[in-house]
């Protein structure tokens, strides 16, 4: 099939961008959406000319490189995937396609479609973690039977792969779906437990300081989650954390 | 030349008497010590945590916008461990035995067993940081079975065991980075190591977002910098794995050990077409429950390739499902170098199912009725339909596999609860990697290597859900003891200075090369030259190997070699933002260790593990060891060229297994 390409070109944090429009030829359904992409930067660099610049690494779904926001939505069109998972299938002949990167004043623009998730890293460093030493001297992995329920639970939060989708997607840049994962799965099992309190307020607190902003329950990143994270992990931070405001010393 | 210190004593309590005798270094000092570890897997952000909660001064690096996704997260199946929860007769001794068995004894006995004898802590060290694994309905963990065993060891979390273990690993990691004590370099890749009087002593890198060539100095260097099954171009590895830095190391004086040694994995998702950039796993978890066949008629073959016919319509008679056949013992269990050439026997003959010929059926069938009638008597469904055991069995297998299912769906856009999963072997993991002793030290003094990018515990195969084991048995628990015994000669050294001329000419170097490559007037795009090397390297480097193919590699690949420096079109420039030079600086490398697999597999006219050569095998087609003349690590030393490297042979010897041509019949 044919199709119609706009892709966002920004040489830099501080550049002005635009968006460019490059025309592609017998492009096959079983096609990824990034191995279309790596087609057009072949042909760029055939041309002499630059190719564009985007975060991919795995290639199937699960590093959380990825991020195009396509056609007015994080990961394209489809539910349930990343970039990479997309295939050009999910369009029709003829169509025309807009390429932008993520748009958060939290994730600044690298060049072209790339930009820097790091402030992610800085709220799981302010208290996504358990604070125990990797000796292996801990007590027995069966010491503590827990509940299928809550175990799996707290495995459905921790499949967040942290693309900023939710980021990307919301009206308010909020990051509110990605804290929550991290903060539900560890406040879910007995070993989060005693560090709850703090973890949930330190975290919220970094999040703050990087310019995400606040939720306004719209569930739009829920939709666009490519892990199918679900907002009610939001109202469990929520909880978290007017509980721990109220009663931590 | 090679001295492996492998610890006296009986195998049970090496591990235990070395860790009792070795240097420590006392908890003042190691204040005063930095160490670089480079990579953030499994390996990588376990040994970087585990060194700065012991007090080390770390500094840590990935090529990636952040530690939490290098490519350990791609994982699927699970961990192995000698926990013996499920009552099945295991034990550390089995574990080991399973692992060397596996490995078709071309492993260290004494460093399988420290792996087996740490598996048991991994586990209770990553619930204790919160890693959920899956559960049983009473609360306690869940196990599976994995190939190439017979009982259950492997614990899992869904199909994204890689994933939690990492994000596990990731949190320690991020723990210490708050506290000051990780100094964290995302998008910056290693380009040299820097030695000084022997040893190593930092490193040169290249800041991925400015270009800028930065010195790093370091009292050790640890690189835990995965596999480099990249150099096949289509793997299931992520586009970014690469051998750079292990290559590096070797251009500097660290021995490369068994290179050709690489596992290419059995149920893969088939390639589609020429633009293909890589490969999706589906879990060998599967094999557990799914059933691998091709039909018995060839009639059925062409009618299937042709549309005519579905897989479904065929009768159980009419299927072909060879694993059983050839191996009753282990069936779909065999270990994955065995499933992958079985697979490659019946496509060669011609009964390979998709329009290339290259796939055979991962069925689920079975595993639905027989799922649905447990579950039908569970939950008091009486006198079921067949519809409702098929229907109750679909779900039992999507809660085991669903994330798999989708994939496969998404991908191939086919239903694989309503028809059968194509699949074909992929390249997928690499044995060999950098020499290293007990203490996993390269033949460079101060220069480590943990993970993947060793060679020591798989020999020529690895079994499933054990590179996950071995990653965070060597980053927690056996690096950040054993690399105090270099480091406590060091604690009167003080800071290592990086405006030395050893720096200098390495920086020198580093540049030079990036400005040979970014003002090569060439046409060709990087990919283009990837591409090439991977075909060569599938054809005549891959599943199957012999020594006319295999020295044709070697010249194809020289050749390309020169093509490469002549004609490759990298835009742009260096010091920015260049994605296009990063991958031809990975290319260069590849290019070089391509030659050097050959060059390994052409030395070893023996068949084992995942190294088949035609010349070595029974008379029904099984793959033939030879212990007399091959019962060793190849160790190549490094003196100019690929095809130069000097051969040093460090025997293996088997105190506690007798050894066995392998057999899963």
């Amino acid at each position: 099939m044919n199709i119609t390409l706009k892709v966002w070109r920004q040489k830099g944090p501080n550049s002005l961008g635009s968006m460019e429009t490059h025309q592609m030829t017998d492009v096959s359904g079983d096609m990824s959406f990034l191995e279309m992409m790596d087609v057009l930067n072949g042909n760029l660099i055939r041309a002499g000319k630059t190719p564009f610049a985007f975060d991919h690494d795995c290639r199937e779904g699960i590093c959380g490189s990825c991020s195009m926001f396509i056609n007015g939505e994080a990961h394209g069109p489809g539910r349930n995937v990343t970039t990479c998972q997309l295939h050009m299938r999910s369009f029709k002949d003829g169509e025309t396609i807009h390429v932008e990167p993520w748009r958060s004043s939290a994730f600044p623009i690298i060049k072209d479609l790339t930009v820097d998730r790091s402030a992610f890293d800085r709220v799981m460093q302010a208290g996504g973690y358990v604070s125990v030493n990797t000796s292996g001297e801990t007590q027995d992995a069966n010491a503590i039977p827990i509940p299928k329920h809550d175990a799996d639970e707290a495995f459905s939060s921790a499949t967040c792969i942290g693309c900023g989708a939710c980021v990307a997607t919301c009206k308010n840049s909020s990051a509110m779906l990605f804290v929550s994962a991290k903060v539900s799965q560890l406040s879910l099992l007995p070993q989060g437990k005693p560090e709850r309190k703090e973890r949930v307020i330190r975290m919220v607190d970094q999040m703050d300081l990087e310019g995400f902003g606040n939720c306004t329950n719209t569930g739009a990143c829920e939709v666009e989650c490519p892990k199918g994270i679900s907002i009610t992990n939001i109202a469990r931070m929520n909880r978290e954390f007017l509980s721990s405001s109220l009663t931590s010393k | 030349m090679l001295e492996s210190r492998i610890p006296e004593g009986p195998l049970a309590e090496k591990w235990s008497k070395h860790k009792d005798s070795i240097n420590l270094v006392n908890p003042a000092n190691k204040r005063l010590i930095d160490i670089i570890v480079v990579g953030t897997g499994l390996a990588g952000s376990s040994a970087a945590a585990s060194l700065a909660e012991m007090g080390y001064n770390v500094k840590s690096l990935c090529f990636q916008d952040s530690p939490r996704r290098a490519h350990s997260i791609a994982a699927q199946g699970g961990i192995n461990a000698a926990k013996n929860y499920q009552n099945d007769g295991d034990s550390v001794y089995r574990l080991f035995y399973d692992t060397v068995k596996g490995g078709d004894y071309r492993s260290r006995e004494a460093n399988v067993h420290r792996l087996a004898e740490v598996s048991v802590n991994i586990i209770d060290q990553c619930v204790a940081q919160g890693v959920p694994f899956a559960r049983e309905y009473g609360g306690l963990l869940d196990n599976r079975s994995f190939g190439g065993v017979l009982v259950s060891r492997t614990f899992y979390a869904k199909g994204q065991t890689g994933q939690q273990l990492l994000l596990g690993a990731y949190s320690a990691l991020s723990r210490q980075i708050s506290k000051g004590k990780v100094e964290m370099l995302n998008r910056h890749e290693m380009m040299d190591v820097v030695k000084i009087d022997g040893k190593a002593r930092g490193i040169i890198a290249r800041n991925l977002i400015t270009g800028e060539i930065e010195r790093h100095g370091a009292h050790a260097v640890v690189l835990c910098t995965g596999g480099y099954g990249n150099a096949f171009y289509l793997s299931t590895n992520a586009m970014g794995s690469n051998v750079s830095a292990a290559w590096k190391a070797h251009k500097k004086g660290s021995f490369f050990a068994n290179t050709s040694f690489t596992q290419i994995h059995p149920t893969c998702i088939p390639v589609s077409g020429n633009y293909q950039s890589k490969l999706t796993l589906m879990s060998e978890s599967l094999r557990n429950d799914g059933r691998i066949w091709v039909p018995k008629n060839k009639e059925d073959v062409i009618a299937i390739r042709e549309g005519k016919k579905r897989p479904t319509d065929l009768q159980e008679e009419e299927r072909d499902y060879y694993l059983e056949r050839r191996y009753p013992a282990f069936g779909n269990l065999v270990p994955r170098d065995v499933a992958s050439r079985a697979a490659k026997e019946r496509c060669d003959e011609g009964y390979g199912v998709n329009k290339t010929g290259q796939a055979v059926y991962l069925d689920f069938a079975s595993a639905f009725v027989r799922y649905g009638k447990t579950e039908a008597l569970v939950s008091g469904v009486k006198n079921p339909s067949e519809e409702k055991v098929i229907e109750l069995g679909r779900k039992v297998v999507k809660s085991k596999y669903g994330n798999l299912f989708d994939m496969y769906k998404q991908i191939t856009a086919e239903n694989p609860y309503e028809t059968p999963m194509m699949i074909y072997p992929a390249v997928h993991y690499t044995m060999g990697g950098l020499w290293v002793d007990y203490n996993l030290m390269t033949t460079v003094p101060g220069l480590f290597a943990a993970g993947e990018a060793n060679f020591s515990d798989h020999g020529a195969n690895r079994l499933g859900a054990s590179a996950l084991m071995q990653g965070l048995a060597d980053g927690y628990f056996v690096l950040p003891y054993t690399i105090g015994d270099y480091l406590s000669h060091d604690i009167r050294t003080g800071k290592i200075p990086t405006d030395g001329i050893e720096f200098d000419a390495a920086e020198k170097k580093v540049k030079s090369d990036i400005s040979g490559l970014i003002n090569n007037d060439g046409d060709v795009p990087v990919d283009d030259f990837h591409r090439r090397l991977g075909l060569i390297m599938w054809n005549k480097c891959g599943m199957s190997r012999n020594e006319q193919g295999l020295k044709e590699a070697i010249q194809e690949i020289q050749e390309l070699r020169k093509e490469f420096y002549l004609r490759v079109s990298i835009p742009g420039v260096s010091n920015d933002f260049n994605p296009e030079l990063e991958k031809a600086l990975r290319v260069a490398d590849f290019i070089e260790l391509g030659e050097a697999m050959c060059v390994d597999a052409l030395d070893r006219r023996e068949s084992c593990g995942g190294h088949f050569r035609e010349e070595s095998q029974t008379e029904d087609g099984e793959a033939l060891r030879d212990d007399e003349n091959y019962k060793f690590v190849s160790a190549w030393e490094y003196t100019g060229s690929p095809s130069e490297a000097k051969l040093h042979k460090e025997d293996l010897v088997y105190d506690n297994i007798e050894l066995k041509q392998r057999s899963y019949k």
